[in-house]
Formats: C-alpha cells, structure tokens, sequence
C-alpha cells in the first residue's frame, strides 16, 4: 500500500501516535460511562487502584497479561507476514486439550516441571495443527485466512464442548470439565517473584507461566528480526511479489507462520488450566484470543510492545473486576467496549491523527530551519 | 401423515431461523459487492436488536423500534465506512472492533436503562409484531398435503419473514437491473475504472455500506421484535458470522444466499429437533457436529471442494485515487 504520510521520528511513530490512539480510546469509553450516569474519574481510580493497589491486585493483573502476551504475540507473528489471524481464540482452546492430556497422564506420578515440558509441547502442538488447516487453504486453495480462522473458531468451540461434555469429563460427573489435576498438574506460583519488591501475592494465581510468555516474546523477537525465516516473513508482509521474485516460498511462508502463531496461541492454554484451574473447564479462554487483536494493534506488533499492551489489558480485566464490584452499574462488560475502542482507534481508525501530528511536526522542523538560518545571517 | 407433519414443523422452523440470517447476508452482500469487507454483521445485528428492543419498550411502539433499529445499524455502518473508506483503514479490523463495542455497550446501556440483567423489558401485544394470518388459512387447514402447506408454511408468519423474502428479487433487482447496482459491483471490482467513468468512488461505497446498515436493522428488529418480545444480551449468537458464513457459500449472489439461509437454518432446526433423538441409519448424530456443520461446509466450499467461491477483486482494499 502507498503510505501517503511522511515520516515522523521514531518516538512520534511508535510512543506518540499509539498513545493519542489509546488516550482517545479511553475518551470514548468514559463518554460510555458518562451515560451510565457515572463519575469517568471515579471509575479510573477503582480502575488503577483495582489493578496495582495490593500485591493480590498486581499479582491478577500479571497473570491476565500472561495470557495477552501469549495471544499478542500469535496475532504479531501472523501480522508480520501479512496474514490476519483471527482465530486465536480456537487455537487456544484446541491448544488446551495438549495441556489436559499432559496433566491427565502424569499429573500423579511426576513433579511439575516434568509435566511443564510436556504441556507446553502438547499446548503449541496441538494450537499449531489448529492452524496447520486453515494455513494450508490459504497457502494451496486460497481460501481468504480470516474467513477460515473465523470458521474454526466456531467449529472449535463446537469440538470442545463435545469432548468437554462426553469424552475428558471423568464418569458420573455432570459438569462438563476435566477432573482436578494433582500436584503435578499444578503450576507454583511466582510468590517469591513479588516479594522481592515487597508484595504478598495472596490468593492471584499469578504464576510461572509468566516467566515462560516472557521467553516466548523474546523468541519472537529473535525469530523475526534475527533468523532468515523471519526476514521471509516481514518480507512477505511487506511485499508478496518481492517475496515471490527473491524465490522464497510464499505457501511454505504461510503455513510455517500460521502454525507457530497458533502454536503461541495454544500456549495460553498452560496459564489459566495449570497455573490456575488445575483442571480443563469448558469455555477457559473467555475472549483472551480476540483481546490478542488489540494487544498486537496497541503493541505494534513488537515484543517490546505487546508486554506493556498485555500489561495494560491485564490491567482492564482485573480493575474492571474491581470498578463493578465498587460501581455495579459499570459492569466487566465495560472491558469489551474498551477493548473494542482500542481496537478501532489504534487498529482501524491509526491514521486518523496522523496528517495533523505530521502537518505539527514539519511546521516545526521547518521553524527551526528557518531559525538557524536567520541565526547564521 | 405424522411423517409429513413432522417435515411442516421442520421447515416451519428452518423458515423463522433463517429470515435473520438471510437479512443479514444480503447486507453483507451489498457492501462486499462494494468491495468492502465486513465482520461487522454480527456487531451491527445485535445493535439493532437492542435498539429496537429498548425503544418498543420505552414508546409502545412497534414501528418506532423497527426506525430505530435501522438508524442505530446504519449509524454503526458509516462508522465501519468512516474507517475503511475514508481513513482507508484495516477493514477486517474496523468489524472486529464494532463487534466488540456493541456486544459491550449493549449490555452496559441495557443493564443502566432498564436494570433486568441485560434485557429490555418483556414488550406486549402492540409493541411487537404480530403473525399474519392468510385469509381461510383455518378452514383449508383439514386438506391434505396443500392444506398444512398454507396455513403452517406459508400463513402465520410475522411480516418481516415476508419482508426478507421479498429482499431476495428486489436486492437482486437492485444490484443486477440498475444503474446503481451494476457501478455497486462495478467499484468492487475495479474501483479504478468506474473513477476514470468520473463517478465518485467513495459515495458509491458510503451507499453500499448503508445499504448494508438498513437490512442489518431489519435483522436485529427481527430478533428482538417478532422472534421473541424483547432483547437479551448477546442474542444473536453468532448469526453474524453463520450468514457471512452463508454469503461466501453462496458465492456472493442473492438466490444462492436465500438457499444458503435456508439450509443453514434448516441445520439449525434439525439439530433442535433431533437433540436426543437418534436418526434412523446413521444413530445419534452429536449436536455439536450438527452445529459446526454450517462452518465446516463453508471451510470446505472456501477450499474449492465444491465450486469455487470467487471475492469481488477489489474487496477488502481501500481507493487511494492517486498514485
């Protein structure tokens, strides 16, 4: 696409732009919160107090961004290479039943961190397959990517409500889950981590997982921006046909990303089963794939980005507990709007203030031009 | 005869699911003919619900529902329009996000307004439509065979299911027997041409994503004024994504998308039905299946197994004029 704009420094482009997005954005939702006929200060203070006040509070909001940053970084990879996919949601569900099978088989016998390893494995494995299909009908078939991962979200969401109901869920038990996972299926958490900075964790299942996201981003980074399959892939994002002309191959591209994408996608499936739950529910993703779109729109699609936006939706869904609980007419639905703005306004609607920000800045730039030149005369 | 009854109430059934899915899809089919892409059904469906479920409920007026309804859609289509055709903006992204701040802010608005846990309050007998009765569909009802095709299947329906039906010709009319519809698909398809024909790019697809926010109000008037009285968070339940489902099946022309609906809905019914019933030869067949069937024929159609289903070309990219 021809990019009508001229350039900004780099602070303006990546700290700037993204925060005038993310600022309008909050706007808006406190327009929302106005015509609830509440206080939109009010509900910022239960917000941030909600989310960082006690070490419980920091320790929920860390374990929500776990999750984002797991499913942030799916949607970036995807992004680099030009592919939307919207289907994080069902690759971590599906990615799940990997996690459940580790646990399930060994959660008994063997300590943690033997079933760790495996879980992770059996997450990313089964999120990658996943997206092996609908990679492979855009790379061979050409089926559009975004109408196919959409289709899986669905049938996902069909195929676990299935095994939920009749195949993982021990007999004579009515709720549709897995059993409770011993010891061994059950992540420690990252109390010592907090209490360092002087935090008592109290009962936020904010745990090693985290620790693993944090892996996971820098080996996103590393994957991209230092190995050749990364060079493909921003290539391919930028330009398919530069990408066909330099011989790489544009459906191995696709197919590669997408299962490493879910694959990233499925390990967010380690979080709220081991780390939290202990045990495989029906419906444990609860929109955490979706919140991935906005975590990768606000983050740029760079690790360094998606952290802090994991963080910042982290911090939403554990302070939008605490505003309803303050405030019970701003209910968590609250979040979806925001995240929803978030979405428009750093994703659909980015240029929007980009041609006045851009008209400011080579005003000033040709200010102090004229300036030392008039210092010169 | 009691086979033949059981097949009355079935399509009887499929009829009244399938008339939100079919609006909704002939919405899609206007703006993606346009070449603009939009996710955005579901968000704006379940817009239009609530709107015309508060608005029956707070004028008594069935007809002040149904305006509001298409008001509340169209303005979530020019937002949707703003961002892709005026900010050319990510169009896959743009829905996503009217998706979300409807499915919330319904429920926040809804829950404020008038504190039932989401809902609007239950509408009575002159807030909401009413079936149609054909005339002697009582009488004729004891006739074999035509009889019950009457006075079940083609009497007794509200007027927005004979409203969705007649959108089929009248959108097809539209988009292939107008001036306006042949430079609708023609902009999806090659937007350069019809600029260079001086027509303007942009208005033309302002009207075709309208377009698209008038029958998505139709859908969402449907659920929450004829199907049931009154609206309940999150009730369109994926139609949204089932009738986008059902436009690429159809290969984006308006008769296909009528029988898409249609058999889709027919899924939808029959997995109602057959919930614990076994099916003779094939046993119990899980609902699940029956549910993901819908999603999982138009993976396989998008796969070129059946047919090959062709996007406009110029979908999902936005007109810069100059180069």
């Amino acid at each position: 696409m021809s990019t009508p704009y001229a350039k900004l420094p780099g602070w303006v482009e990546y700290g700037l732009i993204p925060l005038i997005n993310l600022a309008v954005a909050f706007l808006v939702a406190g327009l929302v919160v106005l015509l609830v006929g509440e206080n939109p200060l009010e509900a910022a203070y239960h917000l941030i107090n909600g989310a960082f006040g006690r070490g419980e509070y920091l320790g929920f909001t860390l374990y929500y961004a776990t999750t984002f940053i797991f499913t942030g970084l799916a949607v970036a990879v995807a992004f680099h290479a030009g592919l939307f996919n919207i289907g994080g949601e069902g690759q971590a569900y599906v990615g799940g039943i990997g996690v459940a099978l580790a646990c399930l088989w060994l959660d008994q016998t063997m300590p943690w961190f033997v079933v760790f390893p495996l879980a992770i494995l059996g997450s990313a494995f089964f999120g990658a397959a996943w997206a092996f299909l609908p990679g492979w009908l855009q790379a061979k078939r050409g089926s559009h990517i975004v109408i196919t991962t959409i289709m899986f979200n669905f049938i996902a969401s069909s195929l676990m409500v299935y095994l939920l109901t009749r195949v993982l869920k021990p007999l004579g038990s009515m709720a549709p889950q897995t059993r409770t996972f011993a010891e061994g299926g059950q992540l420690p958490k990252l109390d010592w981590l907090l209490a360092i900075f002087g935090l008592n964790v109290g009962t936020a299942p904010f745990n090693v997982s985290f620790l693993l996201a944090l892996v996971a981003a820098f080996c996103v980074w590393l994957l991209i921006w230092r190995t050749k399959l990364g060079y493909e892939m921003r290539t391919m994002g930028h330009s398919p046909s530069a990408a066909r002309y330099a011989g790489m191959s544009e459906s191995r591209i696709t197919v590669i990303t997408m299962m490493i994408s879910g694959g990233l996608a499925g390990m967010m499936a380690l979080n709220p089963i081991m780390g939290e739950q202990a045990r495989m529910q029906l419906d444990f993703v609860q929109g955490a794939g979706f919140v991935g779109i906005a975590v990768a729109l606000m983050g740029r699609s760079h690790p360094a980005g998606i952290i802090p936006a994991a963080v910042l939706f982290g911090m939403l869904y554990q302070g939008g507990a605490e505003i309803s609980f303050e405030m019970p007419s701003i209910s968590r639905d609250m979040i979806v709007i925001i995240q929803g703005l978030v979405i428009l306004f750093a994703g659909a609607l980015e240029n929007m203030f980009r041609p006045a920000i851009t008209r400011l800045f080579t005003m000033q730039s040709r200010r102090a031009a004229v300036v030392t030149q008039t210092k010169g005369a | 005869m009691d086979f033949f009854h059981v097949i009355v109430v079935l399509l009887e059934s499929t009829i009244r699911v399938s008339v939100p899915l079919i609006f909704a899809a002939l919405a899609g089919l206007f703006t993606e003919r346009a070449g603009v892409f939009d996710i955005g059904l579901e968000g704006k469906m379940l817009g239009a619900a609530f709107a015309a479920g508060a608005v029956a409920a707070v004028t008594q007026s069935v007809w002040m529902g149904l305006l509001a309804a298409i008001l509340i859609s169209i303005a979530l289509s020019l937002v949707h329009g703003y961002a892709s055709i005026t900010q050319r903006g990510n169009q896959i992204v743009s829905g996503v996000a009217i998706n979300f701040i409807v499915a919330g802010s319904t429920v926040i608005l809804g829950e404020a307004w008038f504190r039932q846990g989401g809902r609007t309050p239950a509408l009575g007998e002159g807030s909401r439509f009413q079936t149609i009765t054909f005339p002697y569909a009582d009488s004729v009802r004891e006739i074999p065979i035509l009889g019950p095709i009457y006075s079940d299947l083609l009497s007794g329906h509200f007027l927005l299911t004979y409203v969705a039906f007649a959108m089929v010709p009248i959108s097809w009319w539209i988009l292939y027997r107008t001036r306006f519809g042949l430079r609708l698909r023609a902009v999806g398809e090659n937007p350069g041409a019809v600029d260079t024909a001086g027509i303007s790019v942009l208005w033309l697809r302002y009207r075709a994503v309208i377009c698209c926010g008038i029958l998505c109000g139709f859908a969402g008037a449907y659920l929450s004024l004829a199907m049931t009285a009154g609206f309940v968070k999150g009730m369109t339940a994926g139609k949204g994504y089932i009738a986008l489902a059902a436009l690429i099946f159809a290969k984006w022309r308006p008769f296909n998308i009528m029988l898409a609906c249609l058999l889709f809905g027919f899924l939808d019914a029959l997995a109602i039905r057959l919930q614990g019933n076994p099916l003779p030869l094939i046993g119990q067949v899980p609902v699940q299946l029956m549910q993901a069937l819908p999603y999982i024929l138009t993976v396989i159609l998008l796969a070129g197994f059946i047919g090959k289903a062709i996007p406009p070309k110029a979908g999902g990219v936005p007109y810069v004029k100059e180069r």
